[in-house]
């Protein structure tokens, strides 16, 4: 068998793309990323000091189902000094009381302790033994990212797609079976999705749950359990399954905080999308995605942007160009966290539809183009999702030519689509089904995209090249609008949202200058040592 | 194809049409073929397959044919079985509640509520409790509409606040009091577990605890949504798939009509 040469066809443009524009299209949108980071760096969130709380060790719930990190942040939020940060209050706890932030907060769940009110020690002290404290536990996460590195060199790294698909039972347990089953079905990567009502709760559940809907509690236990099990299917086939959860809501740091400690591999990290689609406000999420995208960073963890979500409530025809728009956007926020290119799983989706003549050949210029302009990223390709009907035979075929657009231009994540998506989440035999077909295609088409060019100034160049220059002409204006102004006027996925609403405003705290988290400054020497 | 009949079977009351015994059709009257396809948690084997067969037998089906079967995992077997159903129904004594009515246009609708009402008709939709699918209510209320059908914002008689996803029920109702709102629209898309059964009723019961849900007309949709199961719960009119805002401001506007002149 030949073997696909890495990046091969990434080598000449097929498309025949003006690299100057892309060029330029990166400059603007790395100005538009600092224009906006400059507003996220003067806060933080109650959701970045409670993960704080997690990445000092603080676990647990109280008699109430209250998980500890909320109460120790509500306790400092009470007090009105958020502002300082929730690190300064334990360290001096822990100097005080000598004792570690897990059993402070067990104190303070107890009503023992008001961490608040202490006399304050001396802050180099404070500072001292916070960053001992935290190096300890940063090299639990290293410990897990050196794990996956050591695993994945065992096994050998596929090449080709990852074959990406859900489980969604509402059961942990269940999940499992499923998980299981699709890993020898075919499957690399498992996504276990998440309860429907998840995304808006203010705080992370705790514990392995048995009941959701349309997903599963994402928990740390929850986590483990489903690690430990893939890893056991890894060690069965000789072949690293990956897992995949969501940070995006209002919990992002603290649910990259408990993927980074239990290993999982790829994680949905995008303000954007719980600005859009779950009306979070904008500054909270913005804000939460910095800190979390820069735990994933460190945990070695590929991130995936949601971009193709907006060509479920925007024509994926006409709107094809927010979405690079927004790739650009998302992959220049990536960078200012540390993440590398390898780690960014940029969305996109084949989202047409199926009535329109050349509808194929417009998706295939797309993908084709993402893949152009973002060579090293394992991007994150969807299904077909909107246009699907609960006519299955169709549907089969649907998705039998987004997997064909898959093999051709080299997509990376390939998340599976299923003939019973307008139905249900997926019975396993929808997912044998899928995972079938698209092996066969993969393996039957498998060179086909080493084999062809596209004909100069044809029907597939033209349309990569006119949504890169409507992409440029969007940037531009976002540019001169600012994001928050961009998302207000609706630009993304037809949806606007106001700067000043959506949940968990309340949650957005203007750091004092005594701020201090000792995280990122750990975070980023090590993200940044070396490179740029 | 007829012509190839012998004449005695064109005869045969066995190969004709009988409304009043309706039976699956493969490539010949009342063959009663039809195709099911389901996993059983067991591995596979002979034994899986005979009772995959079994199954197929308790469903009604003669003679079926396990046409394909395959392993899914150590303990999962998937079939496809081809089978007579030897079932039938009588089509003539079928009733369901579809919501019967002559469509009318935009204009019409609008000219009719100037007519009957001589006001505004308001009306206020949301996509319900955790629910985050937006485009079904947007097809029905956005001016943009669905598959070229102005939604009610572009209707000139109709006052329409689309309150957008995952609202609760109290915010809801707590709208539709303070804009004294004549139609409430529920959109609901998630169904698994039910959760959108325990979400309308939950809904019905704060109307009925406020004492206004007599006054309003209460409608529901989304793909998974029917007007049988509406009125079980409490609702007026339900709509599935492929609804038009049309027909929905046909139904509220003429069962408007009703209540007030009946
Ligand atoms: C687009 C989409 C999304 C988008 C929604 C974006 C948005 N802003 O709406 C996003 C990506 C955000 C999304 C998220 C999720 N989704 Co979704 N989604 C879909 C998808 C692909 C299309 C739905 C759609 O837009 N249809 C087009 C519209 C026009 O059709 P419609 O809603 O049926 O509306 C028409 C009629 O029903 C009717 N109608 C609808 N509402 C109303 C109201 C009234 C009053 C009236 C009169 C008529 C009416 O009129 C409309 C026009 O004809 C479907 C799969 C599919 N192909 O159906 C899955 C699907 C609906 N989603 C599903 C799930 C499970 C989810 C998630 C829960 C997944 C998760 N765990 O995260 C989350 C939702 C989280 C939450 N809290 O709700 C499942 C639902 C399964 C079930 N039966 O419960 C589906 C079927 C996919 C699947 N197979 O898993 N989803």
């Amino acid at each position: 068998m030949i073997e696909k040469k890495k990046g091969d066809i990434n080598q000449r443009s097929k498309l025949d793309l003006d690299q100057k524009k892309i060029e330029s299209a990166r400059k603007l949108a790395n100005k538009i990323a600092l224009k906006t980071q400059n507003v996220i760096e003067q806060y933080t969130t109650t959701s970045i000091e409670r993960s704080v709380c997690r990445l000092l060790g603080i676990d647990g719930v109280d008699n109430y189902n209250v998980p500890l990190p909320n109460l120790v942040v509500d306790q400092v939020q009470r007090a009105n000094k958020l502002e300082k940060g929730v690190a300064l209050f334990i360290g001096n706890a822990m100097l005080s009381e000598q004792d570690s932030p897990q059993r402070i907060a067990g104190s303070i769940s107890r009503g023992e302790i008001d961490i608040t009110s202490l006399n304050f020690n001396d802050i180099d002290s404070i500072k001292r033994i916070l960053i001992n404290k935290s190096k300890e536990r940063l090299n639990l996460i290293e410990k897990k990212s050196s794990q996956r590195q050591e695993l994945l060199k065992k096994y050998g790294e596929k090449s080709g797609p990852y074959i990406y698909v859900i489980v969604a039972t509402g059961n942990i347990y269940e999940d499992i079976t499923q998980a299981k089953a699709a890993a020898r079905q075919g499957a690399d990567i498992i996504a276990v999705i998440r309860s429907t009502a998840q995304s808006l709760l203010d705080y992370v559940p705790y514990g392995a749950t048995t009941e959701g809907f349309g997903g599963t509690f994402a928990t740390q236990e929850n986590f483990r359990l489903m690690r430990n099990a893939l890893d056991e299917v890894s060690e069965e086939l000789g072949r690293y399954i990956r897992l995949t959860n969501y940070c995006s809501g209002l919990c992002m740091p603290e649910i990259a905080t408990m993927g980074a400690l239990e290993r999982l591999d790829v994680m949905l990290n995008d303000a954007l999308y719980g600005i859009l689609f779950r009306d979070i406000n904008m500054k909270r999420t913005l804000i939460d995605q910095y800190f979390s995208r820069m735990i994933n960073a460190y945990a070695g963890v590929i991130i995936n942007t949601g971009e193709d979500n907006y060509l479920t409530t925007a024509d994926a025809y006409e709107n094809a160009h927010t979405v690079l728009a927004s790739q650009f956007i998302n992959e220049q926020f990536a960078f200012l966290t540390g993440l590398k290119e390898e780690q960014m799983g940029l969305g996109h989706a084949y989202e047409m539809d199926p009535s329109i003549e050349n509808g194929f050949l417009y998706e295939l210029a797309q993908a084709q183009m993402s893949r152009e302009i973002f060579p090293k990223a394992p991007l994150k390709y969807m299904p077909p999702t909107k246009f699907k009907t609960g006519n299955i035979f169709k549907a089969h075929i649907q998705d039998a030519l987004f997997n064909m657009i898959t093999i051709i231009t080299d997509q990376k994540i390939h998340l599976l689509g299923m003939l019973t998506e307008a139905i249900h989440t997926p019975f396993l035999s929808d997912r044998a089904l899928s995972i079938e077909n698209a092996k066969y295609i993969f393996r039957n088409l498998k060179n086909l995209g080493d084999e062809i060019s596209f004909k100069k100034n044809g029907i597939i160049q033209k349309r990569a090249k006119e949504v890169l220059d409507k992409a440029y002409k969007l940037l531009e204006e976002v540019y001169s609008l600012g994001l928050f102004d961009t998302i207000e006027r609706g630009i993304f996925a037809g949806i606007s949202r106001n700067i000043n609403g959506g949940k968990g405003i309340e949650g957005v705290i203007k750091k004092d200058v005594s701020y201090y988290n000792p995280f990122i400054d750990l975070m980023q020497k090590k993200l940044f040592r070396g490179d740029k | 194809m007829t012509q190839n009949l012998k004449p005695q079977d064109r005869e045969d009351p066995e190969k004709k049409l009988d409304l009043t015994k309706l039976k699956p059709y493969g490539d010949s009257m009342n063959d009663g073929k039809v195709q099911v396809s389901f996993t059983l948690p067991v591995k596979i084997s002979l034994k899986a397959i005979e009772a995959a067969k079994y199954l197929a037998v308790k469903m009604g089906l003669r003679d079926p044919l396990v046409a394909h079967s395959q392993d899914l995992d150590n303990g999962f077997s998937f079939f496809i079985i081809y089978g007579e159903l030897k079932h039938n129904i009588d089509y003539t004594n079928i009733n369901v509640s579809a919501i019967d009515l002559e469509i009318m246009s935009l204009k019409e609708i609008n000219n009719f509520i100037k007519k009957k009402f001589k006001r505004k008709l308001i009306v206020i939709g949301a996509s319900t409790g955790t629910d985050a699918h937006t485009v079904g209510i947007d097809a029905i209320m956005n001016i943009k509409g669905y598959a070229g059908h102005y939604g009610l914002e572009g209707y000139e008689m109709i006052k329409a606040y689309n309150l957008g996803a995952q609202v609760s029920n109290e915010e809801f109702v707590k709208k539709a009091i303070e804009e004294n709102a004549d139609i409430l629209l529920v959109s609901q898309t998630v169904t698994e577990k039910n959760i959108h059964v325990q979400n309308l009723t939950h809904l019905v019961d704060l109307l009925e605890a406020e004492n206004i849900r007599e006054g309003i007309i209460l409608i529901c949709g989304g793909a998974r949504i029917s007007n049988n199961l509406a009125k079980e719960l409490g609702f007026d009119a339900g709509f599935g798939s492929g609804t038009s805002p049309e027909m929905v401001a046909t139904f509220f506007v003429k069962e408007m009509d009703r209540r007030l002149n009946s």
